[in-house]
């Protein structure tokens, strides 16, 4: 605005170009995100239909327009579905706990360590991701500390170990994805006005009240936020399940992953990959509905 | 009430001390592995050594998949903040139609799934007959990173002060000059975030690049398919190094801006 408020009125022959401007400032980036995300989609989209060669290599398929793929990747793995939406809800769940309060204390109890501990949040993810799950996976296994602890203190029997678990998948999970709830949740209380907070007090608020009618629905933003961030990954993950997890712990991920490397199976990897992404897709439109916060991007 | 807010303030503080715990323990772990004399194999503590960190490149292939990783992240990285950083401004500077479609265009990849993401490339890559490999893992990188800059780049742009352009434009600076002396250098330290931002992202990734990486290795995927038989310690001294440089990035850039502002 201020652009055109001080521009505007002397140079007309320009004008053209300025409505030109923005269109070309997009075009590269969206010339790209057309050709390496639309297009796969709709390829994606049509694999999904097609059926193998009646006597071609493996590998080789068809279009057949064939809908009934879609039906028969659901049937055949209907359990690895709910298991990912599952562990993504209990992984969200969980961060939500562990973030809202670490968030919280930085936002409003650190003082002048505010920016430190902001950049220690975000600092274990500068160590890979998979050398953190695998650092997890020996902790929790059987040469680690902690089994022989719970053990020793029977919390868990002689028998039970931690690793190759749905427990440390959903371990797995909580942790890779804690920054991406944490900075939300940490930039919307951090916009907060504390005399919203110190008003709720002198109107004989006690803090709980306080937190329950100011604090959290002043911080709903940000945990819609979060909880996407979180959510859409972990539903789609398969690092986690395939290093901390057994065969009864596969999520549609690792499915996913071996139709297409190992079965060559197109097709059913390709559906699979279609529901999950709509299926994603509706869950999110839905609670951003609900949430009433559009303003995401 | 004094004994409800002290015990209040606390909790929170114990809260903290927990999750900030929990957050780094891995993280202690990678780096107490690091020193350890352990072979090919870094499953078990065997006796300290200096070894690893003095010979980082050690173990056979793991200073070529660090190589691979680093040149990706570099070359994705430049031309993600360069698409990104135009898209932001086009968005945050100004109107033209087509504008919700193009938020929902950035939107879609970060609500996507990595796995659809990367196998969706890779079936495309596939049927045109493209081999995958570097170019394609630049590619993919790219694209899921352009997303990231956007939103960063833009909330920067947004923060800004309409006035300083302004008075620019009142000094009798022309659009060109308003933008490169005032506009510019303001959205630079979002830039410079952006761009630390993707590098991560693409140094980091493994499942897309998985996916279409072919032979290439990079170290997120070194680091996979050595787990099946043990890591090598060197991983452990390369991941640390990672972290102590990018805390090092991260606190200069913030002493340098704090000295700017004064």
């Amino acid at each position: 605005m201020a652009f055109l408020h001080a521009a505007g009125s002397k140079v007309t022959s320009l004008k053209e170009k300025r409505s030109l401007l923005p269109y070309l400032l997009l075009a590269p980036g969206m010339l790209w995100l057309f050709t390496f995300f639309i297009l796969p989609i709709v390829n994606l989209a049509q694999t999904s239909t097609q059926t193998p060669l009646a006597n071609g290599d493996t590998g080789s398929y068809e279009q057949t327009f064939r809908f009934a793929n879609y039906i028969d990747a659901f049937v055949d793995n209907k359990e690895q579905f709910g298991r990912s939406f599952l562990y993504a809800f209990l992984a969200t769940a969980l961060a939500l706990a562990i973030a809202y309060p670490l968030a919280y204390g930085i936002a409003f109890k650190s003082g002048k360590y505010k920016n430190l501990l902001l950049v220690l949040v975000v600092a274990p993810f500068f160590t890979s991701f998979l050398l953190r799950t695998i650092a997890w996976k020996q902790i929790l296994g059987e040469e680690g500390p902690v089994i022989s602890v719970f053990r020793g203190l029977h919390i868990i029997g002689e028998n039970t170990s931690l690793t190759a678990s749905s427990f440390a998948v959903v371990t797995g999970l909580t942790y890779n994805f804690l920054p991406f709830m944490t900075l939300p949740l940490y930039a919307s209380l951090e916009r907060i006005d504390p005399r919203t907070m110190e008003a709720a007090g002198d109107l004989y608020a006690n803090a709980f009240t306080t937190f329950r009618k100011v604090t959290l629905p002043l911080s709903l933003p940000g945990v819609v936020a979060g909880t996407l961030l979180t959510f859409i990954p972990a539903a789609g993950d398969y690092v986690n399940a395939a290093i901390l997890g057994n065969p009864n712990t596969k999520m549609l991920g690792n499915v996913i992953e071996s139709r297409f490397f190992k079965i060559v199976d197109y097709p059913t990897a390709a559906a699979l990959s279609f529901t999950l992404m709509t299926a994603i897709l509706i869950l999110v439109t839905i609670y951003i509905r609900k949430a009433g916060t559009e303003e995401l991007v | 009430m004094r004994i409800t807010w002290w015990f209040r303030k606390n909790l929170i503080r114990v809260y903290m001390v927990l999750g900030f715990t929990y957050l780094f323990i891995p993280v202690a772990y990678t780096f107490a592995f690091s020193f350890n004399n352990g072979g090919k194999s870094n499953l078990v503590w065997k006796g300290f050594t200096l070894g690893n960190w003095q010979n980082p490149c050690g173990a056979p292939d793991v200073c070529v998949a660090l190589g691979n990783s680093i040149r990706v992240g570099v070359i994705s990285t430049v031309l993600a903040t360069v698409l990104g950083t135009l898209i932001a401004f086009a968005i945050g500077r100004h109107q033209f139609k087509g504008r919700s479609f193009t938020n929902t265009l950035i939107f879609l990849p970060m609500a996507t799934p990595e796995v659809v993401l990367g196998a969706s490339l890779l079936a495309m890559f596939l049927n045109l007959g493209i081999n995958p490999g570097f170019w394609p893992v630049v590619i993919a990188h790219v694209m899921f990173c352009i997303s990231f800059v956007v939103v960063t780049v833009k909330a920067r742009i947004a923060s800004l002060d309409p006035r300083l352009e302004q008075a620019a434009m009142d000094l009798y600076a022309n659009e060109f000059e308003t933008f490169r002396k005032v506009t510019l250098p303001l959205v630079a330290p979002g830039i410079a975030g952006a761009a630390l931002l993707a590098f991560s992202l693409s140094f980091d990734d493994f499942i897309i690049t998985n996916f279409n990486s072919g032979t290439l290795t990079t170290f997120p995927k070194f680091v996979y398919v050595a787990s099946a038989r043990g890591i090598p310690p060197q991983a452990n001294v390369i991941g640390s190094a990672m972290f102590f440089l990018a805390l090092f990035i991260v606190i200069a850039g913030q002493l340098v801006s704090r000295r700017k502002a004064r």
